[in-house]
């Protein structure tokens, strides 16, 4: 089992012909991943990948001859926003967004459709998902080969607001001999289609899943809604969490960001040290150091079975 | 972006808000003639990008023109937190009946817009809401629909507002949420918005912050309208020289992006780090094993050979700079050997020994065995993904510090 993906999952990739959809098209496929069709205005009639570009989304849909699962969104920001409305009323349900720098007031135009459609966004600015030997969406983990290296099938789901750390937590759980059940690279900027806690639901329904490990930075109110969600729901998942950016709680550090658009220290609540004590109280376990997690997460486990 | 109160103003009206007759001026003689025109007793307001402008002397009042260029004169000269001001603001002193407080802020978990209107203005929103929770209303916004009346008025007569009051703050609040969205504002205040003796509505002052990812598409507003120059990017500080090289080395070339900062550091470990999220941890990681960084740093997108280059050595040229820590989280996207040929040929540049200068490299993925045959010929120290990047930042402060690791 596993969350939003499984073998059969068709998507698209929106803005197929940019050099990092090329790349990315090409690692999806060697994979395993069913990309069924791409769209960039302008260029019906070409293949990428063996993969066929259309104008229009719903020329894609018609081509493939059913409804499509999802789309990767890789356009640039001025564009994204139709890009995205276009994939959710041509019925597609899961929108890896993978650009950055876009407006909040866009973002949240298109996750306002989303949610009256029933469709689902991850990102923007993430390298979207992954259930590993199943079905990788985005260029999280890269190359097909480097992904497998990452990426073992697991007990631990993982959320993350860096794209890059999705990939180096996975590997040390893989490399622990734990694994991954499904990653989520769930983006970096204040606005993001997907929260920990919105995603909470679907890793609380899968069996295989049997705890969480979280990513998280200073900036934004995401880990005090999900230390909520956890208080609130009685979930039967162990959380870790690891903190970065600590360093940002000096003086000196105020009002400036860093790593991503989210990522800035505006009020009391957006601390490192804030957000830690929260977690905290709400039985989540941060971990100084990322070698400290699977440790951490064999003795939840452990603790769990033993019950 | 931030605003000068001048320019929120501007904006202000610029949506249909009523304001007072104002001047902005940048000599007493400007103020001198602007009080005149007002006729009265007059406010004079520092400009500046700060807080606190009232404790420091930014702000006085002043019965005569003369009175007001005076002010006005000793203003312009007053640096507030560290920031000279742009000039002054000359506003007649308004005879106010009531203070409210409108505003209009993302709230990032609804992801919706959030309207917040209190009858008690002039003082901090946060402080009120916390003592009188009843004298703050509340009101969400949709982004896809027409922002309507009656929502700004549902949260204003939630405060309990009523009578003539609530219907002149109504269109108000209504515009101000319309603007901000127009605008693309990630702040759009008006404190104290004030009834005036006559019963007529005024913002008396206005702040306003616009979201840095949306300045492109607003450049009506901000260059005909407020006639701000294209360079001036109102960051919370001056950039440093490490700062405008790195950036200027990273425009230069489309092929990956590079970030420095140096801002609030001073060690004598340079950090060739990347990416967003492993530049935040390692800094961490460097800082909680007693290394002192000497700036924060950040690769992705593939860089060129140049640009890694070119990054490592602005880093290398930095005062009290004696290594360099190259880390990275688990790469798929930039290439090992890449960055590897960079930084080395950057110690190569300056005269300096790569297995010496380069403290430790940990950057594993794509092209890794490649950029380990390079780093391996130049005698450099580095580790694949079995070392973490917790044990990676140990090994370069332990270095640095002249301990054995």
């Amino acid at each position: 089992m596993s969350i939003l993906l499984s073998k059969e999952t068709t998507f698209i990739v929106q803005g197929i012909t940019g050099r990092e959809a090329v790349n990315l098209t090409r690692e999806c496929l060697d994979y395993g991943s069913k990309v069924v069709g791409g769209v960039t205005p302008g260029r019906k009639g070409r293949e990428v990948h063996g993969v066929p570009v259309f104008d229009t989304v719903a020329q894609a849909v018609e081509n493939y001859g059913g409804p499509i699962d999802g789309s990767v969104v890789t356009v640039p920001p001025a564009f994204t926003k139709d890009a995205v409305l276009e994939a959710i009323e041509n019925g597609i349900k899961l929108i890896v967004i993978v650009t950055e720098r876009i407006p909040r007031r866009d973002v949240a135009q298109m996750v306002e459709l989303a949610e009256m459609r029933g469709a689902r966004i991850i990102g923007p600015n993430c390298l979207g998902l992954i259930v590993p030997e199943v079905c990788k969406m985005g260029g999280i983990g890269g190359p097909a080969k480097d992904a497998a290296k990452a990426y073992a099938p697991g007990p631990v789901g993982v959320m993350s607001r860096s794209g890059g750390m999705t990939t180096e937590i996975s590997s040390s759980l893989t490399q622990a001999g734990l694994g991954v059940s499904t990653a989520i690279s769930i983006g970096g900027d204040a606005i993001i289609g997907s929260t920990y806690a919105e995603l909470m639901p679907y890793f609380e329904a899968d069996e295989q899943t049997q705890a969480i490990v979280i990513y998280t930075e200073p900036g934004g109110r995401m880990e005090a809604q999900l230390s909520e969600w956890v208080a609130e729901n009685n979930s039967r998942l162990p959380i870790v969490a690891f903190m970065a950016g600590k360093f940002m709680d000096d003086e000196e550090m105020k009002g400036m960001s860093f790593g991503h658009a989210g990522t800035i220290v505006e009020g009391k609540e957006d601390t490192a040290t804030e957000k830690i004590a929260r977690l905290a109280e709400a039985g989540i376990t941060v971990a100084e150091e990322i070698p400290q997690i699977p440790e951490l997460i064999k003795e939840k486990i452990g603790a769990r079975a033993s019950v | 972006m931030r605003f000068y109160e001048y320019e929120a103003r501007k904006i202000v009206e610029l949506a249909g808000i009523p304001v007072t007759k104002y001047g902005f001026c940048t000599t007493a003689e400007e103020a001198h003639k602007a009080a005149e025109e007002i006729g009265g007793p007059t406010v004079i307001k520092s400009q500046v990008l700060s807080g606190g402008r009232m404790k420091a002397g930014g702000v006085k009042f002043a019965d005569t023109p003369e009175e007001a260029a005076e002010h006005a004169e000793a203003i312009l000269r007053l640096e507030i937190n560290g920031h000279m001001p742009r000039g002054v603001l000359v506003d007649p002193k308004a005879e106010v009946k009531q203070e409210y407080y409108a505003s209009v802020v993302w709230d990032g978990t609804a992801k919706r817009p959030l309207m917040l209107f209190s009858d008690m203005g002039g003082i901090d929103i946060e402080e009120v809401a916390e003592t009188h929770p009843d004298h703050v209303g509340r009101g969400h916004l949709s982004n896809l629909f027409p922002i309507s009346d009656f929502e700004a008025k549902q949260t204003i007569a939630a405060t309990g507002v009523t009578g003539s009051p609530l219907n002149r703050a109504t269109p108000i609040l209504a515009k101000l949420a319309r603007l901000f969205r127009d605008y693309d504002m990630t702040l759009a205040e008006i404190n104290p918005l004030a009834e005036l003796t006559d019963g007529s509505f005024v913002a008396l002052d206005a702040h306003m912050e616009m979201e840095n990812e949306a300045v492109g598409r607003q450049k009506a507003l901000l260059r005909k309208h407020l006639e701000i120059a294209e360079d001036d990017t109102r960051e919370t500080y001056e950039p440093s020289d490490f700062e405008r090289n790195v950036a200027a080395i990273d425009a230069a070339d489309h092929r990956g992006v590079i970030q420095g900062k140096d801002h609030g550091f001073e060690g004598n470990l340079g950090l060739v780090i990347g990416a967003g999220g492993g530049s935040l941890t390692l800094t961490d990681a460097v800082r909680s094993q007693g290394g002192k960084p000497a700036n924060y740093s950040e690769i992705g997108g593939n860089p060129s050979v140049a640009k890694a280059c070119g990054l490592a050595k602005e880093v290398l040229e930095k005062d009290g700079v004696e290594k360099i820590a190259v880390m990275m989280s688990i790469v798929s996207n930039t290439r090992v050997d890449i960055v590897a040929r960079g930084v080395i040929k950057a110690c190569l540049e300056l005269g300096k020994d790569p297995g010496e200068t380069i403290a430790i490299f940990r950057i594993p993925g794509a092209w890794e065995d490649e950029g380990f045959k390079i780093l391996n010929r130049y005698g450099v120290e580095y580790c694949d993904r079995s070392v973490s990047m917790w044990e990676a930042a140990g090994r370069a402060v332990a270095k640095i510090q002249g301990t054995p690791a």
